[in-house]
């Protein structure tokens, strides 16, 4: 590959949005040689013996938690898990608190999950230890867009020329965020749909194109990402009922006819089946879903790697 | 000391190794070739296909990348990039022949004893290399060697470039850059 000069330097992973198009391939491109791991008898290599990585999460997860955890596994580090419930947190101890304890015992790489927007980009200037973002509020979650990115050029080959549509809930989606920072980079045009109380104009300025009309884009898109209806984030101005967002933006059969014939289908999961993407679509011939996820443990393996030992 | 090495000095130096290599193997048998990346897996194919007139039918080949095995991963510095090691053979019970272009101190073909244990269990696996410039820091001999080079001061490099990926073949013994 062609990337042989270009080294990776970064000490955290906190968003797609600083990160070049080069730096975006190296993590692509390290995720290809963990892959190969998980393919082997003895799925685990030493990269990170001796290593100790602990998943910090404040928001609920099934996915990113444990392929974090087994990603750092087969790594050879050892893994730790916080969650806030049953913690000091609840007694009032502060992220930054809570943060310096831990790595005062001997933390090498913090994985955070937390609702505030820029938590991880605090906490990265707050500890020695390196920090990987697994979500910040509705900011970034940047491995989960590299995962999309290396499903995506997994299965055309190539991301540059590719038309992406995310549809749905955008403006509480730190997944449509990574991924639109992604894409656009590596040369992909991102077309965001969903309706205007979901998406407002601004994301055009981020250099989507805004589209409010699933209808008007279904034709012409090779990947259709379906994001999850974030109901615990969704204030009820900005919808009306669960029919109407299906009748116009759900990924059922039905519109499923007008899309191109190699439509790949992604989405980040967890599902609301029925009401963002139906049955049918999510385990049909199109749908990429679960192999997003076994990407998400090599490109988890990657992150890991790549941000251990970096030196500030 | 000679400090190069061009074409047709890089082509006999294979052909001899070649030749140890098939006076130490039944041609018969399954032999298994993995060569580390990079140029010992180019060198490993050289190898193969003069093996292969040589009447060595049943060679298996894969390509090992050791990064994930470095002892030195733990050394604070910018990450090269990792590429897949591919070894789709069974690598069980059979001798496998691993290739390098040079060995040094040896702790390149420690992290691949690591890595190919991670595959299986060869009956034996031997060590072949371009050139051996001495200075080990492990107890590791290679079986077979192109050229002993021992008398290469510590600031210089054996340089070996292949036609596939360097335009031309050379070995050059230089110093080493900053």
């Amino acid at each position: 590959m062609a990337h042989k000069t270009q080294r990776w330097t970064r000490k955290h992973l906190l968003g797609l949005e600083h990160l070049s198009a080069d730096e975006i391939r190296i993590v692509l491109d390290t995720a290809n040689s963990f892959k190969e791991v998980s393919t082997r008898s003895v799925k685990k290599v030493p990269a990170l013996r001796g290593h100790v990585v602990v998943n910090v999460f404040f928001e609920d997860s099934t996915r990113t938690r444990t392929s974090f955890g087994l990603a750092a596994q087969r790594l050879s580090a050892d893994v730790i898990d916080f969650s806030e419930k049953g913690s000091s947190v609840s007694k009032g101890e502060t992220l930054i608190d809570t943060a310096r304890n831990i790595e005062a015992m001997g933390i090498d790489i913090i994985v955070l999950r937390h609702p505030a927007a820029g938590a991880a980009d605090l906490l990265s200037r707050s500890v020695k230890c390196s920090v990987v973002n697994a979500g910040d509020g509705a900011h970034e979650h940047p491995t989960q867009g590299l995962l999309d990115l290396y499903t995506i050029r997994e299965r055309f080959g190539k991301i540059e020329g590719l038309k992406v549509a995310i549809v749905g809930d955008i403006v509480n989606s730190r997944v449509a965020r990574s991924n639109l920072w992604g894409l656009t980079k590596l040369g992909a045009e991102v077309i965001l749909v969903g309706p205007p109380t979901l998406l407002p104009r601004s994301f055009e300025t981020m250099g989507a194109r805004v589209v409010h009309n699933f209808e008007e884009v279904i034709g012409e898109v090779d990947v259709i990402n379906m994001l999850r209806v974030q109901f615990e984030r969704i204030k009820s101005s900005q919808f009306p009922s669960v029919r109407e967002f299906t009748h116009l933006f759900g990924l059922t059969s039905e519109r499923m006819q007008r899309c191109k014939k190699d439509v790949f289908v992604m989405h980040p999961g967890p599902m609301n089946r029925g009401i963002e993407i139906s049955s049918q679509i999510a385990d049909g011939p199109h749908s990429g879903i679960l192999t997003q996820v076994t990407n998400g443990l090599a490109v988890r393996m990657a992150a890991l790697y790549l941000v251990s030992h970096v030196s500030s | 000391m000679r400090t190069q090495y061009d074409q047709s000095d890089i082509e006999r130096v294979i052909d001899q190794l070649a030749e140890k290599v098939a006076g130490a193997f039944a041609p018969g048998q399954t032999l298994n070739i993995v060569g580390i990346r990079t140029r010992g897996e180019i060198l490993a194919e050289r190898l193969t296909q003069m093996l292969r007139r040589r009447g060595f039918t049943r060679i298996g080949r894969g390509v090992l990348d050791i990064t994930f095995y470095r002892d030195d991963l733990s050394q604070a510095g910018p990450k090269p990039v990792v590429r897949p090691t591919q070894i789709e053979v069974d690598i069980d019970a059979c001798p496998l022949l691993l290739v390098d272009d040079v060995v040094f101190t040896g702790r390149s073909i420690r992290a691949a004893l690591d890595a190919l244990m991670d595959f299986g269990r060869p009956s034996v696996i031997r060590l072949a290399v371009l050139a051996d410039r001495g200075g080990r820091e492990l107890p590791i001999q290679a079986d077979f060697v192109g050229l002993a080079l021992k008398d290469v001061p510590a600031d210089h490099r054996i340089n070996v470039r292949f036609r596939e990926i360097d335009e031309k073949d050379e070995i050059v013994v230089e110093p080493r850059q900053p």
